[in-house]
């Protein structure tokens, strides 16, 4: 790991408008003594406050009837019972408290499931801090939950209509704000994507998931895994269950990724259909950082797809990259049908309404389980009630093989 | 002395910027020589990237509506060899479009550059490279003859000065206020503050973002910059004619115009002169 020259190979890096550069390194600074020094006891008061507010550590669960399923050891990472229901507030209240440790009055945040706005917002009002989130139309109206938790805790939601009205586009608005109000304003990044030091900064605050899995797995099993597997967007919740385990060699390590409907892109019409950036894209440069992007021939960046906006990006961390570059993480992506599939199993066989994000790591296990050793280990990073409706909508339209009776809820449109 | 800096030389530099290819190709290569006629010096022609990171919503609009013609690096390379103006040209494009650019272990700065000073380009704007990340455009353009022009915020200070005026050449574009792209009926207080950090730099210092007037023009000049960057203003005439459906004429007649007017605030605002009476361009 480089945390301090913000290069993991030839990725990385920070490619931002001059504005924002000294701002950058400020956060640079301020990343270096509190965090990897512990300055002013800066990471004890995140760790008890993770506890406390957060509720961690968060189980590690024996999956008895998917062991039965596959005939092996299958565990469960469980950070859908961390407070606010996704792995997002390990990092959020993590940035949140350094901003205020930094002394600025104002967060900002963009959002593509919610989770991390709502984690975001939650951090600030635990802090007192005021928090404006920008979201992209579509999301919200595809996450409507979410975004009436952010507005609970006191956020502001600002909509975001340019282009497809997603994550991508919502993280240049956010940009923007925080090039205007760099003086005063933190951006709470929330995923191990941007400029340097973002990358290797939320990956420490996430990193706390593997700390305890791997403590946990060695307490359960008495064993390190064999394989361990999480769904892979952005990167934060991969890179904060990878991080202790890169050095364990024998550990195989997958990223599971978004497939949405194709790997094919259209490049006429600028998009790809899935949001398999470290499948299927290619070096570039976005929001700040050298990384994996989907982009057409000429470097213009692709819409992405997913049924789960929570994997809708068309990046992803570098140092995530950069590992599978070098082999030590394989990629590999779901469609989206067997994504819903994945999400109606764990929820009968398990009593676990997993986010549509993990869902994607649970149907990969499904088909490949053979090749995944004795002992595996999945990450849950959110839980399905944000999903609600989507599912609802997603599962009637497409005819998801083992999903329950729809019916009724469709015609009544919804809840 | 490059093109690029003896623009500098007779006066204040008025450089205005347009999105090559906005809204369509023929109409902007007619807008282009707009500006000229109206007193240009130097052209910033933006090369639309689909994350526009530092611009404002007015520029961000030209880009969706250049993209939206079907503008590509190539095409925007064919554009520049077509235009018919003898002013200096600047490409302002994101680094992912010149990182990209040209086939197999060609592709980066390099072919970029290359390709860009085949067809006149002399300098480029790159807002979103700051200086630790460009050493291989600072080469390519050393290779090829052409300038690198570094923005210089408000929020920069101390070291960076000093890592940006090692690198920048041809002028230096210095960032009248925080935050995005956009023209503004105000005049940012912190333009003087910043010329006076930078006050020693022997390369011409040119202001933007904000500036909308003639009067705003002449404040900047007499605030101490050689030139003006105006961008917003005058992609708000393209985006006016687009939404009225005017004739492209009419609308080059008002870039002329616009341009013009600029240029006129700036000469007023420059000191007086005896070998240098204000030319009145008519």
């Amino acid at each position: 790991m480089s945390s301090h020259t913000g290069k993991f190979g030839e990725y990385g890096g920070q490619y931002v408008p001059e504005a924002l550069m000294p701002a950058i390194e400020e956060l640079d600074d301020a990343y270096e003594r509190y965090v990897l020094e512990n300055e002013d006891g800066f990471m004890d008061d995140f760790r008890e406050r993770l506890a406390d507010f957060g509720g961690r550590p968060t189980p590690l669960q024996k999956a008895h009837r998917l062991s039965d399923r596959y005939d092996r050891d299958v565990y469960l990472k469980r950070e859908d019972l961390l407070h606010g229901g996704a792995h997002k507030l390990n990092n959020a209240l993590g940035q949140v408290l350094l901003a205020k440790y930094m002394g600025k009055d104002r967060i900002i945040a963009e959002t593509g499931a919610g989770q991390h706005g709502t984690a975001t917002a939650m951090a600030c009002a635990h802090l007192g801090m005021p928090c404006e989130v920008y979201m992209g139309r579509r999301d919200i109206n595809r996450q409507r939950p979410n975004v009436f938790r952010m507005r609970l805790n006191g956020a502001a939601i600002t909509p975001v209509t340019v282009g497809r009205g997603t994550l991508k586009e919502a993280i240049s608005e956010t940009m923007r704000d925080w090039a205007t109000n760099v003086e005063d304003t933190h951006y709470v990044i929330g995923s191990v994507v941007g400029p340097h030091p973002f990358p290797s900064m939320v990956r420490d605050f996430q990193r706390v998931i593997s700390e305890e899995a791997r403590e946990q797995m060695i307490e359960k099993a008495g064993r390190l895994p064999d394989s361990v597997l999480t769904c892979a967007g952005g990167g934060s919740n991969t890179m904060g269950l990878f991080a202790e385990f890169v050095p364990d060699e024998d550990v195989d390590l997958y990223a599971v990724e978004a497939g949405g409907s194709s790997l094919e892109v259209d490049e006429a019409e600028g998009v790809a259909p899935n949001s398999a950036t470290l499948s299927t894209g290619t070096e570039g440069v976005l929001h700040g950082s050298r990384t994996r992007v989907l982009q057409d021939r000429d470097g213009q960046i692709m819409e992405s797809h997913s049924v789960s906006s929570g994997l809708d990006y068309a990046g992803v961390g570098p140092e995530l990259a950069d590992l599978v570059d070098r082999g030590r993480v394989t990629a590999v992506n779901v469609a989206d049908d067997p994504a819903l599939e994945g999400f109606h199993r764990l929820s009968q066989l398990e009593g676990i309404i997993p986010a549509l994000e993990s869902a994607h790591a649970v149907a990969y296990v499904e088909e490949n389980h053979e090749d995944l050793g004795e002992v595996i280990l999945l990450n849950i990073s959110g839980r399905g009630d944000k999903d609600l409706e989507t599912v609802l909508e997603e599962t009637h339209d497409r005819d998801i093989e083992n999903a329950p009776e729809m019916e009724t809820f469709a015609e009544t449109g919804g809840f | 002395m490059s093109r690029i800096s003896d623009a500098f030389a007779d006066g204040p530099a008025f450089v205005p910027y347009l999105a090559a290819g906005d809204p369509n190709y023929e109409a902007s290569l007619s807008y282009v020589e707009a500006l000229e006629r109206g007193g240009a010096d130097i052209i910033e022609l933006g090369l639309p990237f689909s994350e526009p990171i530092a611009e404002g919503p007015t520029i961000q609009s030209a880009i969706v509506r250049s993209l939206e013609g079907g503008m590509t690096p190539p095409r925007f390379f064919e554009f520049v060899a077509d235009l018919d103006v003898d002013v200096p040209l600047v490409c302002m494009t994101y680094y992912n479009l010149i990182y990209q650019f040209g086939e197999g272990t060609e592709r980066g700065p390099e072919a970029f550059v290359r390709r860009a000073a085949e067809v006149g380009i002399e300098g480029f704007v790159v807002p979103d490279l700051p200086a630790e990340e460009a050493a291989p455009l600072r080469e390519a353009c050393d290779a090829h003859d052409c300038e690198l022009v570094f923005i210089v915020a408000p929020t920069t200070k101390g070291e960076r000065l000093e890592r940006i005026m090692s690198q920048v050449s041809g002028y230096v574009y210095v960032q009248a206020r925080l935050g995005t792209t956009g023209a503004r009926t105000d005049l940012s207080d912190r333009t003087e503050e910043s010329l006076a950090r930078i006050a020693e730099w022997d390369v011409p210092k040119a202001v933007g973002f904000g500036i909308s007037s003639g009067d705003h023009a002449q404040r900047v000049i007499e605030a101490g910059a050689d030139g003006v960057i105006v961008g917003s203003a005058l992609v708000d005439i393209i985006a006016q004619g687009v939404e009225r459906g005017d004739p492209p004429v009419t609308v080059a007649n008002r870039l002329e115009s616009k341009a013009r007017e600029l240029k006129q605030g700036a000469l007023r605002g420059a000191p007086p002169s005896n070998e240098q009476p204000h030319p009145e361009r008519t």
